[in-house]
């Protein structure tokens, strides 16, 4: 299976400082997630992929297209949404996305076209004829985002997109962000400082830390392993209820004060612990699957 | 997709040639530009003087005419490179105010609201970028300058006959030369300072200074240091010394012409320069 982004051994450096330090990883997941705090070189290795700044070393590539020699195919393919204020003060959004259409290679009635279905599509329908100087933040966003969907890209990569946006707006730019994952043709790249939005749609996060990778996770594999780790909180403390879990063929950890740990063995099901439970009269508070949130795997990943 | 559905499809069409995107920025420009109906009036304006070229040459040639306004033929100037180099003085200076009024348009509302990676992201690369900003004010400018010039040159030769038009066709090629290199000069001096002032007034401001203070400070440095090369920041007068060599007039100007040539490849190299420097996809703070 080839993948999305090869980077191989990659540096990056402006002038005499390193930013990204020997990056070797291959991202393969429909949407990825790129997590760092500032400074790590997010920004960097996405301007790196699209050709923006020259590797020092190493080699990168999108969907197997070099970033040193196939820089025209790489674009024709990427879908850019910048982090920060991108737009034309005087122009209307139609025109605006339409332009970008045909700089994009579709002929100027597709494009025409293109524009008003994903400015529609990102909900700015009504408002695709105003000048874009006049949006809200929320709204720029949205174009932003209608500028890097209107030719059909293979690669969206979303740096900060749900950057200055209200709750409800947040909702629905993740809302999108799902039906276009969910499109089936496009693998999405998203840079977040926001763990909850990775969380919520990514399926592999990369860590950066100081221009190095420091955490790479396949979150859906993680979700699956996770599944298998329960914790348990009865209202009493019996003894014997360690035993008969553990009769079921899981493994078992008291904590005391009736907080148990285990490992369920495979094909395990959920119900044989509320039926033990139940025999041994025996109140359960909680059942949980134990799994490390993406925030406990970003705090580890930077403590390491 | 439809618009009413609101949902999410690739576009899956065949794609442009890479070669003819360029125009597509200079597409955007013209319809950008002449929304303005001041700078369409302008534009008109700027055509005016070929007419009254265009009238001359027609009264010249038309003896009947003459002969009932009571004018002698002999009292009217030949149409030659001394006239053809007025044309050019005239026509320049309206190029000059032209790029004042478009050339700060044409980089700096990209550059004022960060929209330049949008464009790089894209199989569009700066040269291009460029090449299709610089199109627009090369077309507009030329539609002023040597188009017209060469479409006087042509009525001319066609009142004047054959003869005329054989023994003088270096004219057009001093038309088209002369007035392109300064088409040339003022949309790379537009578009370089388009690239470095955000804001639009400033950047006319700068358009106009360049060329005034330039001036200005030309005859300065030459009345305090008793020399002409003060004359050498002086594009206008740079200009003008080359229009005399390929018009075949003596504008008695101290300063040569390969310097003059000189002085306007190394402004175009500087803007070039300044363009390269200025048209990237980001910024790096040191």
């Amino acid at each position: 299976m080839q993948p999305v982004i090869e980077l191989n051994e990659l540096s990056v450096r402006f002038g005499a400082r390193t930013i990204l330090h020997d990056l070797t990883v291959g991202l393969y997941g429909r949407v990825i997630g790129l997590l760092g705090p500032n400074g790590a070189g997010k920004s960097t290795l996405i301007q790196t992929l699209l050709g923006f700044c020259p590797p020092a070393n190493g080699a990168a590539k999108v969907f197997g297209h070099d970033i040193r020699s196939e820089l025209a195919s790489i674009r024709a393919t990427v879908g850019y949404m910048p982090e920060n204020d991108a737009f034309i003060a005087n122009m209307s959004a139609v025109s605006f996305v339409r332009m970008m259409g045909e700089l994009s290679g579709l002929p100027g009635d597709a494009a025409l076209e293109r524009a008003h279905e994903v400015l529609f599509f990102v909900g700015l329908g009504e408002a695709r004829y105003r000048q874009l100087g006049t949006y809200s933040v929320g709204m720029k966003q949205m174009v932003k985002l209608a500028q890097a969907i209107v030719h059909g890209p293979r690669l969206l990569i979303l740096d900060e997109p749900t950057n200055g946006l209200d709750p409800a707006a947040r909702q629905r730019m993740l809302r999108l962000i799902h039906e276009m994952r969910d499109s089936g043709g496009m693998h999405l790249l998203l840079c977040s400082h926001l763990l909850r939005d990775v969380e919520e749609t990514c399926e592999e996060v990369l860590i950066l830390k100081a221009g190095r990778i420091v955490h790479y996770a396949d979150l859906e594999s993680e979700r699956r392993a996770n599944k298998r780790f329960v914790e348990i909180q009865t209202s009493g403390n019996d003894p014997g209820f360690e035993k008969a879990l553990a009769g079921l063929g899981c493994e078992c950890a008291a904590l005391g004060a009736g907080r148990f740990r285990m490992v369920l063995p495979k094909d395990f099901e959920l119900r044989e612990i509320y039926r033990v439970a139940a025999e041994r009269d025996l109140p359960l508070r909680r059942v949980n699957y134990r799994r490390d949130t993406l925030e406990d795997i970003f705090l580890k990943a930077m403590g390491s | 997709m439809a618009v009413y559905k609101h949902t999410y499809k690739a576009w899956t069409g065949r794609p442009t040639p890479a070669w003819s995107r360029f125009l597509i920025l200079a597409r955007y420009g013209y319809a950008r530009l002449f929304h303005s109906r001041f700078l369409l009036l302008f534009f008109a304006l700027c055509l005016f003087y070929p007419f009254v070229c265009l009238a001359y040459i027609y009264l010249s040639h038309n003896t009947t005419l003459l002969a009932t306004l009571l004018i002698p033929a002999s009292l009217l100037p030949a149409v030659d490179g001394r006239f053809f180099y007025s044309y050019s003085i005239v026509q320049g200076a309206f190029a000059y105010l032209l790029t004042a009024l478009v050339g700060p348009a044409l980089v700096s509302p990209d550059l004022a609201n960060g929209a330049l990676p949008l464009f790089f992201s894209r199989p569009f690369s700066r040269a291009e970028y460029a090449a299709g900003k610089l199109s627009l004010l090369l077309a507009l400018l030329s539609l002023i300058t040597w188009v017209p010039g060469l479409l006087l040159f042509a009525i001319q030769s066609s009142v004047a006959g054959w003869d005329w038009a054989k023994s003088n066709l270096w004219l057009a090629g001093a038309i088209f030369f002369g007035l392109g290199v300064w088409v040339v000069v003022l949309a790379l001096i537009g578009l370089a300072l388009s690239a470095w002032v955000k804001w639009r007034v400033a950047a006319s401001a700068l358009v106009l200074g360049v060329f005034f203070a330039g001036a200005g400070f030309g005859a300065a440095i030459n009345s305090v240091m008793r020399t002409n090369y003060g004359t050498l920041i002086d594009l206008e007068q740079m200009v003008r010394i080359i229009w005399s060599e390929l018009f075949r007039y003596d504008s008695g100007a101290e300063i040569s012409v390969s310097t003059a040539w000189i002085v306007l490849g190394l402004t175009c190299g500087v803007c070039v320069w300044l363009l390269a420097r200025r048209i990237r996809p980001f910024e790096i703070v040191k």
